[in-house]
């Protein structure tokens, strides 16, 4: 007999109606977001084909403004307001206890604080800096202060998770934490410790630099506290949606996931390997050792193991899912997988994605291939198949079971939904399909290339920005579908038809004794993850340090 | 069914790819010299125009079929903007900004590599076809940041005749 991730004899999990709301809230917040965002990106995607929609944006000064809005709310305020949302949820299901209310109230707010100050200072043009914000190019303080507060309301988040990790631990002494806690509990451990670069950076150094209190800063020194957290963030975004990939999916697609254990490695391997890799967004720089630069190159391909070790485990479960449905042959079980879920449906379609996104960011890191691809619109054209398609279009798949489990009401528009995933799917091939291309042109990225004088007459230029432009409006058309959808259930689904929360059996299930019991004291773990981070990183800041303030601000936006 | 015996085998083959293109980055860094920039020296924004060589941006001949390029990058453009080298030449840019962040890519070369106010960038590459290359920044510093450009054109050989022009 399998073992039962959830006890089948227990009552259904259920949150407090106050628990829900805040749930509900935070993904409402991340949502309204991506509708600001994607308004932006649909018109920079129409830009490259020189359609100039931009001035129908009232208050947009440039094209960058809408830029930084796109990147900013996409992947710090959408990201951070589902991630804490949603694992908010998926801890205390695997606890079955209700997360810590005034630990949980203080992400949220702080989230939503963060997003007003932030959105303030780049829709008032104060801050038209990218996501990235590299100094010396120099934001509005109230820019960094808003950033900070989106971090912190994740560290807000990361301590409810440990408050509830300890005391079912105390209610529940020598027990193997329950896998869904346990996965996203270690996605937090592993964003606290990447967190801290970006923290030093913004803390230590941009907030006083804006405020006046420190004359200048030090450019190579922000950009690599930057990328100290920028590589791992790209996992922050993607573990989230590997927990509904590992312990949900399966269940919607009526399989089972294959190993516990096998679950635990893969997420602790992210925490071990997804930090000390930074120096590969760093390759064209000066003033690093193109040394350290090979040793993060090896590591980045060091974490790539756990991804791939993710593809076979999800499919596999995905595999008995369609063979359970009376699937036959090598590849029929595909087909037999019940499409007819929009929840489902969208994550695989993700998923499928997610191998192109994949195999063109081993391409981005692999060392000195990446001086053909660096900063030109590869880049982009590579993470709108990972962060902007593998985690946002399983946010939306995600959404169509869990907004109606958290509202009590039925999905509405089931085949609205199920088309929509489908739009995104080929949207977003044609438009990575154009950016890919002319990346390999040389086309850079960041760049308004409708405008760019020496654009004219570049070859493969033209077609790169048309196929962007048609894969952009798809994406758009397909992200307004989804709106409907969601606003649909929230105000015409069925009240009390609301589906239950799923949680996948697994086939091998964890070991009460052993060494597997060693997964769950995350104190080895987190020793050894910083262990790595020291040997990565410590030799280039023994021999750059201290930082070089000579860097005064420049705004030239 | 034996998932785990197929898990294993796919672990295995992934780890081996991933050594192979490793080995073949290995190779092609260390044994055939295709480079990433590395540590050049450090420069003091505020200070720049009067230390060498930013002191004086442009292109110095250094010998038979030797140039470098002392270059310059601020919002929004580069000194020099019009580099003229001729076919064959193995041209060493040294470039920083005087300003924020910037990049500068030669199109269809491998000369990729960001400029970073505080710290000297220096890229080599050879330049054997004589065409004109456009070089542009790629790395966002401001609101003109898509005006920044520059032309690099290769001359046919000196005291070549006129068909290797054509």
């Amino acid at each position: 007999m399998s073992h039962a991730v959830a006890d089948q004899q227990e009552t259904p999990f259920d949150l407090s109606r106050g628990n829900r709301a805040l749930v509900r809230w935070n993904l409402y917040v991340g949502f309204a977001a991506l509708a600001v965002a994607v308004l932006n990106g649909f018109a920079q995607a129409l830009n490259y084909a020189k359609i100039d929609i931009l001035d129908l944006f009232p208050g947009l000064e440039t094209y960058y403004q809408g830029l930084t809005v796109h990147g900013v709310l996409n992947v710090l305020v959408l990201t951070f307001a589902f991630a804490n949302g949603f694992t908010l949820l998926t801890t205390a299901r695997g606890f079955r206890r209700e997360p810590p209310a005034a630990l949980a109230h203080a992400a949220f707010w702080t989230m939503l604080a963060g997003t007003l100050l932030a959105g303030w200072a780049m829709f008032t043009g104060r801050a038209s800096v990218l996501y990235t914000f590299y100094p010396p190019l120099e934001a509005h303080w109230s820019f960094y202060l808003g950033l900070t507060l989106l971090v912190v309301s994740t560290w807000a988040t990361s301590a409810a998770q440990f408050v509830m990790c300890k005391r079912w631990r105390r209610d529940n002494p020598g027990r193997r934490i329950p896998l869904i806690a346990y996965i996203s509990i270690v996605t937090y451990i592993m964003w606290d410790i990447a967190s801290i670069g970006v923290a030093v950076e913004v803390v230590g150094f941009l907030l006083p630099w804006s405020l006046g209190l420190i004359g200048g800063v030090d450019a190579l020194l922000s950009r690599t506290l930057f990328w100290f957290t920028g590589h791992p963030i790209v996992y922050f975004w993607l573990l989230p949606v590997y927990v509904s990939w590992y312990v949900m999916v399966p269940k919607l697609a009526d399989g089972k996931l294959f190993s516990d254990t096998f679950t635990r490695v893969v997420f602790l391997l992210f925490l071990g390997l997804s930090i000390p890799v930074g120096f590969h967004h760093q390759f064209t720089d000066p003033g690093i050792s193109s040394g350290f630069k090979a040793i993060h190159a090896v590591l980045t391909f060091g974490v790539f193991f756990p991804s791939l070790a993710t593809a076979f485990a999800v499919i596999s479960a995905l595999e008995i899912g369609g063979r359970n449905r009376g699937g036959k042959g090598l590849i029929g079980w595909f087909f037999k997988l019940p499409w007819g879920r929009p929840a489902l449906a969208l994550q695989v379609q993700a998923m499928l994605v997610f191998a192109l996104g994949g195999v063109t960011g081993l391409i981005n890191a692999s060392y000195n291939i990446n001086k053909v691809v660096h900063n030109t619109t590869f880049v982009p054209g590579h993470f709108h198949m990972t962060v902007g398609t593998a985690v946002a279009l399983s946010y939306m798949g995600i959404a169509y079971w869990l907004i109606p489990w958290l509202k009590g009401r039925a999905l509405w528009g089931r085949r609205i939904a199920l088309t929509q995933g489908w739009l995104y799917l080929v949207g977003v091939l044609i438009f990575a399909r154009g950016m890919i291309s002319g990346g390999l042109e040389g086309m850079p990225r960041r760049t308004q290339i409708a405008e760019a004088p020496y654009a004219e007459g570049m070859p493969g230029w033209e077609i790169a920005g048309v196929l962007t432009g048609v894969g952009g409006t798809i994406m758009f058309a397909s992200v307004v579908l989804f709106f409907l959808v969601i606003l649909g259930t929230l105000f015409l689904g069925e009240r009390g038809e609301a589906p239950e929360m799923p949680l996948a059996e697994t086939i091998e299930g964890p070991s009460e004794t052993g060494w597997q019991t060693r997964l769950d004291r995350f104190g080895i773990w987190i020793a050894a993850t910083i262990a790595l981070i020291v040997l990565a990183y410590g030799p280039f800041l023994i021999r750059y340090l201290p930082p070089r303030l000579v860097s005064e601000g420049f705004q030239g936006y | 069914m034996n998932a785990k015996q197929y898990e294993q085998a796919f672990l295995a083959v992934s780890a081996i790819v991933l050594v192979v293109f490793l080995g073949a980055l290995g190779i092609s860094a260390w044994g055939m010299g295709v480079s990433v920039p590395t540590e050049a020296g450090e420069v003091v924004p505020a200070r720049i125009d009067e230390t060498p060589p930013f002191d004086d941006p442009g292109v110095k001949k250094q010998g038979p079929k030797r140039y470098t390029v002392v270059m310059m990058a601020q919002a929004f453009l580069f000194r020099p903007r019009t580099i003229r080298v001729p076919a064959g030449s193995t041209v060493t840019f040294i470039a920083t900004s005087r300003d924020v962040l910037h990049g500068l890519k030669v199109r269809n070369t491998a000369v990729n590599a960001m400029l970073i106010p505080g710290q000297i960038t220096r890229v080599t590459h050879t330049f054997e076809e004589p065409r004109e290359h456009t070089f542009y920044c790629h790395e966002y510093c401001g609101a003109g940041h898509h005006a920044m450009f520059g032309k690099l054109i290769v001359e046919p050989r000196e005291g070549t005749s006129e068909e290797g022009a054509s």
